[in-house]
């Protein structure tokens, strides 16, 4: 249990419902998996699966209903400075200048550094993700991409264990959106950090993960599989297309998302599927590979149930 | 943008000037000899000279109340007769010491309050029954219990200042960006250093309204207060001004109440200003 650096195990969550409603079905449940030091997974899937309920769990921002998580061998139980947060809405304080608001991250840290070493320390990582020229500028004088560096830098700054990322470019254009994940992908490279990142991007889990976890759709989401990047770790977004692995992950991911997202709730779903141990694929490696659930894509489902999916 | 300025200035000159002349037109003094000759004697049985006429003063001589109030404003000659930078020094005062007194409860308790939903709830009812008694109401209680005028008057302005301050704090502080909040929370940060680097902060805006609207209700009422407790201060001025039948020193009171009260209000909103952030 305690070889990986991350361990999830049974988690589960539900919300209550209204006004003394039945309980509401379980968001997710039977979450299981881990992260080794130095990974960077993402977790891909529709929305309403649970994904930023997970980080929020992994962040100590929420309490599961059920199970645990273990980060280097001790539970999760709240927020802590182990953990960085990078937020989908980049989160930054207006009234703080770009360096206070790394710096009010820093300080947090190190209550005890002097006010040039902490400058130092944010000047260096801010200068990390381009913004040295725009250090005391106000976060409402940057546009949107340089707000989201400011986050990435402030949860950089403070060195975590592990780095969490909510959907950190999904409010970004394309262009902007390419330019920071090249960077992202850069630092992380360099300081072998362990990240989890919640994305809607498949080209972008595929740029950066390790490996990417598959969520099927909620109620009752779980984790479906477990896609193993097999692609050199030494990727640029300029390059990647070009490998021939590329599309076959690609496609596998796209063809999950669009089609087999949806069958894994209900009891016919345990049959072919242990969420304890979801199946673990390559299909970078795996020529013209066949889908593991070929068969329930051929059985249609039953008539009822299709409409309840759909 | 210059000019536009420039066109405002003009027209709200014009207007003055328009006014101050159909005021002047109004309280011309009426060319009736045969009346005035009639009631000579009787104006002067009731020791008044002829010269002065009863009606609404007119502009020329609010114009003599205020250049002598104003060429002497620190003069002090007995409890009756004091200069008007003195009677407002007075009032602002009174609003000055109740209003402090108003923050160092509002803002704690309206921390508390919009940190804890429970005491939301708890103090709901007494908030919404407390607010809209006049702040007025509290003058016996306060000159029972506190057996002082003056210290009633300062209670008064304390009374309703609170509730604008109190309300708005909870509010501002209860609305803070729950991202903010997260940020704060994942970073380990620890409570009074939450409170005072990102809650007040984010409420500030929020707050210093509340301290605005306070700021110009304390003044509405200081001088409804001291026309009541008596002795100094500007509404006291008035009242006295009053008494004597002294109506051009009564419109040049209105006057400077309104000045300083404007004083005010811009103070407060540059502060405000100050605090509120773009995001």
């Amino acid at each position: 249990m305690s070889s990986h650096f991350l361990l999830v195990e049974a988690l589960k969550k539900v919300y209550p419902s209204g006004a003394g409603g039945k309980d509401n079905p379980p968001v997710f449940e039977d979450i299981h998996f881990h992260i080794d030091k130095g990974e960077f997974v993402c977790i891909v899937g529709h929305s309403g699966c649970g994904k930023t309920t997970i980080l929020n769990v992994l962040a100590g921002l929420e309490q599961a209903t059920a199970g645990d998580a273990f980060m280097d061998g001790r539970e999760v139980k709240g927020p802590s400075l182990d953990r960085g947060v990078v937020f989908q809405s980049h989160a930054l304080m207006p009234w703080m200048s770009v360096l206070g608001n790394v710096a009010f991250a820093v300080k947090s840290k190190w209550p005890d550094w002097s006010r040039d070493k902490i400058t130092a320390h944010c000047t260096r990582y801010l200068e990390m993700v381009g913004l040295g020229q725009s250090i005391h500028k106000k976060p409402s004088e940057l546009s949107g991409g340089m707000k989201q560096r400011v986050g990435i830098a402030r949860a950089f700054a403070i060195q975590p264990k592990m780095l969490l990322l909510d959907e950190p470019f999904g409010a970004l254009d394309a262009l902007t959106r390419g330019t920071i994940q090249d960077e992202l992908l850069k630092i992380v490279q360099a300081t072998h950090q362990t990240v989890f990142m919640i994305t809607h991007d498949v080209d972008e889990a595929i740029l950066l993960a390790d490996k990417i976890l598959l969520m099927s759709n909620g109620p009752h989401a779980k984790i479906a599989e477990i896609v193993e990047i097999t692609m050199p770790r030494q990727r640029t977004r300029a390059a990647i297309h070009h490998d021939p692995q590329y599309y076959l992950i690609r496609n596998h991911l796209v063809d999950f998302l669009v089609n087999r997202s949806k069958s894994y709730a209900g009891a016919d779903a345990e049959m072919f599927h242990d969420a304890k141990n979801p199946p673990v694929v390559r299909p970078g490696l795996e020529r013209e590979r066949a889908p593991v659930l070929t068969l329930t894509t051929e059985t249609p489902a039953p008539p009822l149930k299709r409409a309840i999916n759909h | 943008m210059r000019s536009e300025f420039l066109k405002a200035a003009l027209i709200s000159l014009l207007l003055f000037l328009i006014f101050i002349g159909a005021w002047h037109m109004a309280t011309l003094p009426k060319e009736s000899a045969t009346l005035a000759g009639a009631n000579a004697e009787y104006a002067a049985l009731m020791g008044k000279g002829a010269e002065k006429s009863g009606g609404f003063p007119p502009p020329a001589e609010v114009g003599r109340a205020f250049v002598t109030y104003l060429s002497d404003p620190f003069y002090d000659r007995g409890p009756n007769d004091k200069g008007i930078a003195i009677q407002l020094a007075h009032s602002l005062g009174r609003v000055g010491m109740g209003f402090f007194l108003a923050v160092l409860v509002a803002l704690p308790l309206g921390f508390a309050i919009g940190m804890s939903p429970l005491l939301t709830r708890a103090l709901d009812p007494f908030i919404q029954v407390l607010k809209p008694v006049s702040p007025l109401a509290w003058m016996p209680l306060a000159l029972y219990t506190l057996k002082d005028s003056s210290v009633s008057g300062v209670f008064v302005i304390f009374i309703c200042s609170i509730w604008p301050m109190l309300i708005n704090t909870a509010f501002g502080v209860a609305s803070v960006r729950r991202d903010w909040l997260n940020v704060a929370r994942t970073l380990e940060v620890r409570p009074l250093r939450k409170a005072f680097l990102v809650i007040l902060p984010a409420a500030a805006p929020t707050i210093l309204t509340g301290m605005r609207i306070s700021m110009g209700i304390a003044w509405l009422v200081i001088v409804a207060a001291e026309m009541l407790v008596g002795g100094t201060g500007i509404g006291y001025f008035v009242w006295n001004e009053w008494n004597n039948l002294a109506l051009p020193n009564v419109i040049f009171a209105i006057t400077m109440i309104g000045v300083v009260g404007m004083l005010l209000d811009m103070v407060f909103g540059r502060l405000q200003k100050l605090v509120t952030y773009r995001e």
